[in-house]
């Protein structure tokens, strides 16, 4: 087990390790932090994928809580329907959206009388981004509604808490794992997005040319500058990654307490009989 | 039994394998274009071509083994533009043929020590301007690509049909006609540098820009009906030279070098004569 774990572990980290050494080595990072078209790229993808992961929570949120609390017919399908972008190759997606929202797409006629223009644009990159990544958030939003004690909800409901209330100071605290999870699946879905950006949006400086295009664009020209963005990359993503699991573990520790390794014994009989605690609620 | 400490050193493990790793990949020996064939060539080749030659290599490739004489080889292609095949060569892919679409990109293969012998100029191509078949954008003329407005594909610099596109403009705006700064104008229109060539007449095609510039084989039966084509005279127009090459790294060279023959041949230029290419006489 600890053999199989170790080579995941060299597989995910080789390749990173790999980059920020051959950045460093080339003295490729200084310069490409002076850059126009790095820095460029770097905002409208950070610009992007935030504008992404917003309208993943604000539209996201009451699609999950819907699919997690409310029975309706066609939800099964509703719920697959969500998460089909998660495993449609970007390149499908691309076209997809190219075929709803372009010129000649099932909607083009309808944007272009009220003279919106979507392709080539900022709009077209947050579009494909929100396309491929919302589903990730939807998908872990609604195990984690789904997984809230409805007991602890109707509780606070009994002791004076109006719906909207309870579902801010219980509800969404309790699922808060699930919709950090997902909300950071989302957000680096959305930062990562290619293929889907390159064929719906285009690849422009400044304007639709993200992170993910930059590099692919400098590799031709430029493989230092390739490298330093793929390394601000990686420190960006383990960056944001860091705060947040820094600020889930934080949380979590205040409830349980710190973890400790506790494999099961050898000798069953070791195991100690269970003991009523007191003070549990029993969920239903 | 305390396990625990040894079992947390555990995943480190994998590490110990990596020197030898390294060793092993580090020693690699392939077989040189020079050295003498005591094993059969693999009876496949693997070429990377420039997306414009898509159609005419994959019709190259059907007829080169059915012609009596040829090795019966299969053909495993990458197209793209060739400035990315060039960065893929320089990165270590593994190709016995290289077929660029200017002689800027075999160039620089050259100097990076990647191409065998002398390249070969198999055909020459034309650029053209492109529009939707709709053409909402109303374009009658190349003296509307400066149109404020007007959404123009094209792709970098480094792509040959950019380099090319460019250089087209460049001599239009030193003539009266266009007037000075009409290149500037025209590339401050662009909305989006595709991959290549084949992108920005898919975009075109798409109806999403309202204009690209592409070469004149590009604009194949299947996407003609989809695009009005403008023509863009001799004095502003470019001939692009398609150079082919072996690579140093070819495993199946002698294979390579019949197919380039077969490529230059009067069998093999008229396939690229029926797919918009200008042949070499």
């Amino acid at each position: 087990m600890a053999l199989a774990a170790g080579a995941v572990v060299l597989l995910l980290c080789l390749p990173l390790v790999a980059i920020v050494w051959r950045t460093l080595q080339a003295g490729a990072l200084l310069p490409a932090l002076g850059s126009a078209t790095v820095l460029a790229a770097l905002r409208l993808s950070l610009i992007t994928s935030a504008v992404s992961l917003a309208l993943a929570l604000l539209l996201g949120t009451p699609l999950a809580y819907v699919l997690a609390r409310v029975p309706f017919r066609g939800r099964g399908l509703m719920e697959a329907l969500v998460e089909i972008p998660i495993v449609l190759p970007p390149a499908v997606a691309g076209i997809a959206l190219l075929m709803a929202f372009g010129r000649r797409g099932l909607l083009g006629p309808v944007l272009d009388a009220a003279g919106v223009s979507v392709a080539f644009t900022p709009a077209a990159v947050v579009l494909a981004q929100s396309f491929v990544a919302i589903p990730f958030y939807v998908r872990s939003a609604r195990a984690g509604f789904a997984g809230v004690n409805r007991e602890l909800e109707r509780t606070a409901y009994t002791l004076g808490s109006s719906p909207l209330a309870t579902f801010w100071r219980v509800t969404v605290p309790l699922a808060f794992p699930a919709l950090l999870a997902g909300a950071v699946l989302c957000w680096a879905r959305a930062l990562g997005e290619f293929g889907a950006t390159i064929m719906f949006a285009g690849s422009f400086r400044g304007r639709t040319q993200t992170m993910p295009l930059a590099i692919y664009a400098a590799m031709e020209t430029d493989l230092g500058a390739a490298l330093a963005l793929g390394t601000l990359l990686v420190v960006v993503s383990a960056l944001v990654l860091g705060i947040v699991h820094l600020a889930a573990r934080r949380r979590e520790a205040a409830a349980v307490g710190t973890e400790e390794w506790d494999p099961l014994p050898s000798d069953p009989a070791a195991i100690p009989a269970p003991v009523a605690s007191a003070g549990r609620i029993v969920g239903r | 039994m305390n396990r625990r400490p040894l079992l947390r050193l555990a995943p480190a493990l994998p590490l110990l394998g990596l020197p030898p790793l390294l060793v092993a990949c580090g020693g690699e020996g392939g077989s040189a274009a020079g050295a003498p064939q005591t094993t059969p060539e693999p009876k496949e080749l693997v070429a990377l071509v420039a997306s414009s030659l898509t159609d005419a290599f994959a019709e190259l490739a059907e007829a080169f083994p059915r012609q009596p004489g040829n090795p019966a080889v299969t053909f495993s292609f990458s197209f793209g533009a060739s400035s990315q095949l060039r960065t893929q060569l320089e990165q270590g892919a593994p190709a016995d043929l290289f077929a660029s679409a200017d002689t800027a990109q075999m160039d620089a293969a050259t100097k990076a020590g990647l191409i065998e012998g002398t390249p070969r100029v198999l055909a020459r191509n034309r650029l053209v301007l492109i529009v939707p078949r709709e053409n909402r954008a109303g374009v009658s003329g190349l003296a509307d690509l400066a149109k404020p407005g007007l959404k123009l594909v094209t792709t970098a610099r480094e792509v040959p049909v950019g380099s090319y596109t460019r250089e087209t403009l460049q001599k239009m705006a030193a003539d009266p006609a266009f007037g000075a700064g009409f290149d500037r104008r025209v590339l401050d229109n662009v909305v989006s540098e595709e991959a290549n060539v084949r992108q920005v007449v898919t975009k075109v095609q798409l109806g999403e820009a309202d204009a690209g510039i592409a070469y004149a084989s590009d604009v194949t039966p299947r996407i003609a009906s989809d695009v009005k084509v403008f023509d863009i005279p001799e004095k502003f127009n470019v001939v692009a030279e398609y150079p082919i090459a072996i690579t140093k790294r070819a495993k199946a060279p002698a294979s390579a070098r019949r197919f380039v023959e077969y490529v230059l041949s009067p069998a093999g230029q008229t396939i690229l004569k029926r797919n918009g290419f200008i042949p070499l006489s």
